[in-house]
C-alpha cells in the first residue's frame, strides 16, 4: 500500500509544479526596476550645467531646497517629450522640477527645450549616467519625489501621463 | 571628389545602436592597461546584468547604459575597488536582479538546495533498486 502512494509521488508533483508555472504563463511580464533606494538620502552626487542660463544639480544644494520632483529625461528620448506638456502642469503647480539631462549633447538639449518648454529650474548634464546609476533608475523618463530632508520618497518609472499629474503634485507637496 | 566623400562617410563611425549623440564612455570599449585588472573587471562584467536589454549580460550588450556601466566598473576596479563591492554597489540600487550570481536567500534556497536534495533521493534510489537486483 505504502509503496503504491509513492509511485504517485512523482506525478504528484509534476502536476503541482505545471500548474504553478501555467499560473505563471498567464502573469503580466513587468519589465520595471524599481530602485532600491526608495525611503534613503538621496546619494551624494554633483552635476555641471546642461542649458545656459541654469544651474547644474548638486545633491547638497537640493537638501536644503524643500519637497521637489528630480526628472531623469534626455533630448533623444521619444517619450521625454511626450511628458513634456505634464511637467509644464506641474511645475506651474508651484513644484519645483530639477533635471537631469542623460548622455545630452547641450545643442540638442538647448532646441528640446525650446522646443517642448522649459519647466526646469536646474538641469544636470550626466554625460555618462553615473547619477543615474547612482540613483538606482534604469531608463529615461524616470522621475523622483524628494522630501525637505532629501530623502527619496517615490520613483515613478516612465513618463507622467496626464492622469498622474495630480497625484505627482499631491504627493510632492506632500513630502516634507 | 566623390570618391572622397564616400571615403569620409565610410570613416565616420555609425553606431549601431545609437540612440544618443553622445560618444561611449572613456572605458566602455576600452580595456584597462593592467591586464590583471582587466581580467578582474572582464569577469565581473560577464555576471551583471544590462538594464536596458535585460536577458544580457553588461559584456555583451551595445545598449549605451551597459557602456556606461562597463565603464564605472572598469574605472572602480582601476581605481582599486574589489568586485564584489562594485557589484554590492549595484544590488543595493537594483537588487540581486542585476546580479547573474544569486546569493543565497530566503527567494533563492529552494534553487540551490534543490539539486542537491534530488541527488540525494537519486543515490538512494539507485542503493534500492541495486540491492534487490543482488538478491
Amino acid at each position: 500500500m505504502k509503496r503504491g502512494l509513492l509511485l504517485w509521488l512523482p506525478l504528484a508533483a509534476f502536476i503541482v509544479l505545471a500548474t504553478v508555472m501555467i499560473f505563471g504563463l498567464h502573469k503580466p511580464d513587468d519589465q520595471t526596476i524599481p530602485s532600491k533606494l526608495v525611503g534613503t538620502p538621496v546619494p551624494e552626487f554633483m552635476l555641471p550645467a546642461a542649458a545656459q542660463g541654469l544651474p547644474g544639480v548638486s545633491s547638497r544644494a537640493l537638501a536644503g531646497q524643500g519637497p521637489h520632483l528630480v526628472n531623469i529625461f534626455a533630448s533623444w528620448c521619444v517619450p521625454c517629450a511626450a511628458e513634456a506638456p505634464q511637467l509644464k502642469a506641474i511645475a506651474d503647480a508651484g513644484v519645483p522640477i530639477v533635471g537631469i539631462a542623460i548622455r545630452d549633447r547641450r545643442e540638442d538639449l538647448a532646441e528640446f527645450l525650446g522646443r517642448y518648454g522649459n519647466p526646469f529650474r536646474a538641469i544636470g548634464a550626466d554625460d555618462q549616467s553615473k547619477v543615474q546609476l547612482a540613483l538606482g533608475s534604469s531608463g529615461v523618463p524616470e522621475s523622483f519625489v524628494i522630501d525637505s530632508k532629501g530623502i527619496i520618497r517615490r520613483q515613478i518609472i516612465g513618463p507622467i501621463n496626464p492622469g498622474d499629474v495630480a497625484s505627482v503634485i499631491a504627493t510632492v507637496q506632500g513630502a516634507q | 571628389m566623390r570618391a572622397l566623400a564616400a571615403l569620409v562617410l565610410l570613416l565616420t563611425p555609425l553606431p549601431a545602436w545609437a540612440d544618443s549623440g553622445m560618444p561611449a564612455a572613456p572605458y566602455a570599449n576600452v580595456q584597462l592597461p593592467d591586464p590583471a585588472q582587466e581580467a578582474k573587471a572582464k569577469a565581473l562584467m560577464e555576471t551583471l546584468r544590462c538594464l536596458v536589454c535585460q536577458g544580457q549580460a553588461i559584456s555583451d550588450s551595445n545598449a549605451e547604459l551597459a557602456g556606461d556601466m562597463r565603464s564605472m566598473v572598469r574605472e572602480r576596479i582601476a581605481a582599486g575597488e574589489s568586485p564584489e563591492a562594485v557589484r554590492a554597489w549595484l544590488i543595493r540600487r537594483y537588487g540581486s536582479w542585476v546580479s547573474y550570481d544569486p546569493p543565497f536567500d530566503h527567494t533563492t534556497w529552494i534553487l540551490w538546495l534543490t539539486p542537491v536534495v534530488l541527488l540525494v533521493a537519486g543515490l538512494f534510489l539507485a542503493r534500492g533498486s541495486l540491492k534487490r537486483r543482488r538478491r
